[in-house]
């Protein structure tokens, strides 16, 4: 399970991120370190461990077999030899399974787990941010408080319960534990976004007659957009990376299960099959990797929303 | 596949008919007593599911905690007396303590240094991007990278993996980095420290250039400058966001599991609470034991929720 859950700062709302920087142009660095040589010494290298697995990794997905067994994927750059073969037979497998079932699985899992979180946390956004009833403020604490409760608490009772009603085994399953645990954080997000919308614009669509199911539909939702969009890159890669929910809820056949699951299957049997194991961990990351840096403003958006006053 | 992404289009159907019913009820709402109406129809649906599938498997979980290890006896704490005498569920837990309190301290650490080092320099986006990259990858396939990285070969033969490549060009013996405890556990940390530094970083750059040019030039006119400009400007500054990053990868790796489900299987002394709940829950049939295990997960995540709860009340 990912790591991403932003808790709440002090303040609680989302600041005009763009603020920050735009105060803090002139001469005036709040720590200026960056001119000695050690400190350019110690970026370089914190980057490169940070960068080298990675990349070696990644050679290694291209490297004949034989090869990666025999030497070191440093050596390649001394004699350089490289093939698509071990992407080849990942995606083909072994079989009756296939690694594009696995992936396809992933993508059916990923897409409905994004959207139903989203449209029903903006549903709830707006109703906690402007809509006038009892116990408001309780139930979005009582809401919020929730994102922290850790999944293994629901797993055994939820699983009962998809079990009850008949769906053990299909999507269903983890479309609705992704939804449910991605709400608290969903609303929180959205909530400091939708709040921070100027009064005086939905009385004056009010006003023209708007109710209030108009003015969410034609004012509210179009001006939250970039706070959706970064919540749903952060559901959309949590859900992507997920292992645990579908270990427990889907298993492990190529008929449901997840790229994660079954990347983590082969590293745990084949431990020592690296050109599986390594054009496998990287048809797993395209996705995701592709996603990040596509969006990645959105992304850091989000994540620090709410953290800096 | 047709039929996978049949039902895939299927369910993004339902829930668009859901979502238009909601509204069309709502907009059915009039008069004085609207506002409540309505907020059935947009909150009702996040109330419901939270409350059946946040609160209430929780509070089965409990009760189940109480029910000995098949989870069907009679109320008692014998599950919570077993996790603190069994020897392998003690080093669980303590290998989890060593998790909360490394991987919070040396992610912002690494990621305060760099994110300090490289602001404003002219590659700072690119050079942010490494570091960040990690958080996108999922834990599985940062297991991956990183069990290439401590790949085992007896000293004699050809070395395919970086760090024992290292070990032996400095003429050291080669080490099993996964096997050997009790370090092996500070292997398995330092991928979940390169997963998180990236979010520290990104967070705490953020809070750095928040802080308003005139207080650092009003310091550094009272003669403030380096080291005592992070000590008592900087550091103070950004004091509330440090917590909340601290607090966010505190919980992350009190509850992880991926990482150490794919790299090690919990063996060689390496498993943590969230992976013995697993395996009780759903491999060695124990329940009972797997929601005491849950329980605990839960009780130790508590203070920080009361912690931010507070926090939010005092906000609003």
């Amino acid at each position: 399970m990912s790591a991403m859950v932003p808790v709440v700062e002090a303040g609680g709302r989302a600041p005009e991120l763009s603020s920050g920087a735009r105060r803090r142009r002139g001469n005036g660095a709040a720590t200026r370190t960056t001119s000695s040589p050690l400190a350019t010494v110690v970026a370089i290298l914190i980057a490169t461990v940070w960068t080298v697995p990675t990349i070696g990794l990644l050679i290694t997905s291209f490297r004949p077999q034989r090869d990666i067994s025999t030497s070191g994927w440093w050596t390649v750059f001394a004699n350089p030899d490289f093939t698509l073969d071990n992407y080849a037979q990942a995606l083909s497998g072994s079989g009756s399974s296939s690694m594009l079932d696995f992936f396809v699985n992933s993508l059916v899992i990923t897409i409905p787990s994004t959207l139903f979180p989203l449209a029903i946390a903006a549903l709830a956004a707006y109703g906690f941010a402007w809509l006038q009833f009892p116990g408001r403020q309780w139930l979005f604490v009582a809401v919020f408080a929730l994102q922290i409760v850790p999944l293994q608490v629901t797993l055994v009772p939820l699983m009962q319960m998809y079990g009850a009603i008949g769906i053990d085994g299909t999507y269903w399953t983890v479309w609705i534990s992704h939804t449910i645990f991605g709400l608290p954080l969903a609303v929180f997000m959205m909530f400091n976004s939708i709040r921070e919308l100027p009064p005086a614009l939905i009385e004056a669509a009010t006003i023209d007659g708007a109710n209030p199911v108009q003015v969410f539909l034609r004012i509210v939702l179009p001006l939250a957009t970039p706070a959706i969009a970064s919540y749903g890159i952060f559901q959309f890669l949590w859900t992507w990376n997920d292992l645990l929910v579908s270990m427990v809820f889907l298993g492990g056949s190529a008929r449901v299960a997840p790229l994660t699951v079954y990347i983590s299957q082969l590293s745990g049997s084949r431990g020592s099959a690296w050109y599986l194991l390594s054009a496998g961990a990287f048809i797993s990351m395209v996705i995701p990797v592709v996603v990040f840096l596509v969006m990645q403003r959105y992304f850091v958006r989000g994540l620090t929303a709410g953290a800096v006053k | 596949m047709a039929e996978k992404f049949g039902q895939m289009l299927l369910a993004i159907v339902v829930l668009v008919a859901v979502v238009g019913v909601l509204l069309f009820l709502a907009s059915l709402a009039r008069g004085k007593r609207g506002d409540v109406v309505r907020s059935l129809f947009f909150v009702g649906p996040t109330i419901v599911l939270v409350a059946v599938g946040l609160v209430w498997p929780t509070i089965l979980t409990i009760v189940q905690s109480l029910r000995g290890a098949s989870g069907s006896g009679a109320l008692s704490f014998t599950n919570f007396a077993t996790i603190f005498t069994r020897d392998d569920l003690r080093q669980s837990i303590g290998n989890t303590a060593i998790w909360v309190l490394l991987v919070p301290l040396l992610a912002i650490a690494i990621g305060l240094l760099y994110a300090i080092i490289v602001d404003r320099t002219p590659i700072e986006a690119f050079a942010k991007t490494l570091i960040f990259l990690p958080m996108a990858i999922s834990m599985v396939g940062a297991s991956v990278i990183w069990k290439f990285v401590y790949e085992y070969k007896p000293t004699l033969a050809p070395q395919i993996g970086l760090l024992n490549q290292v070990l032996k060009s400095l003429g050291f013996e080669t080490q099993q980095f996964l096997v050997n405890g009790p370090w092996n556990n500070l292997f398995l940390i330092i991928v979940m420290i390169w997963i998180q530094a990236g979010f520290a970083m990104t967070v705490l750059s953020a809070a750095i250039k928040a802080i308003p040019d005139e207080i650092i030039e009003a310091a550094k006119i009272d003669g403030a400058s380096g080291w005592s400009l992070f000590r008592f400007i900087t550091l103070p500054s950004i004091r509330s966001t440090l917590v909340m990053v601290l607090t966010t990868i505190a919980i992350a790796a009190l509850k992880v599991f991926d990482i150490v489900r794919t790299m090690t299987g919990g063996n060689f002394g390496t498993s943590v609470v969230a992976n013995d709940f697993y395996s009780a829950s759903f491999t060695q049939n124990q329940p009972g034991l797997g929601s005491a295990l849950a329980v605990l997960l839960f009780v130790l995540v508590s203070p920080i929720i009361i912690y931010n709860v507070k926090q939010l009340r005092e906000a609003y």
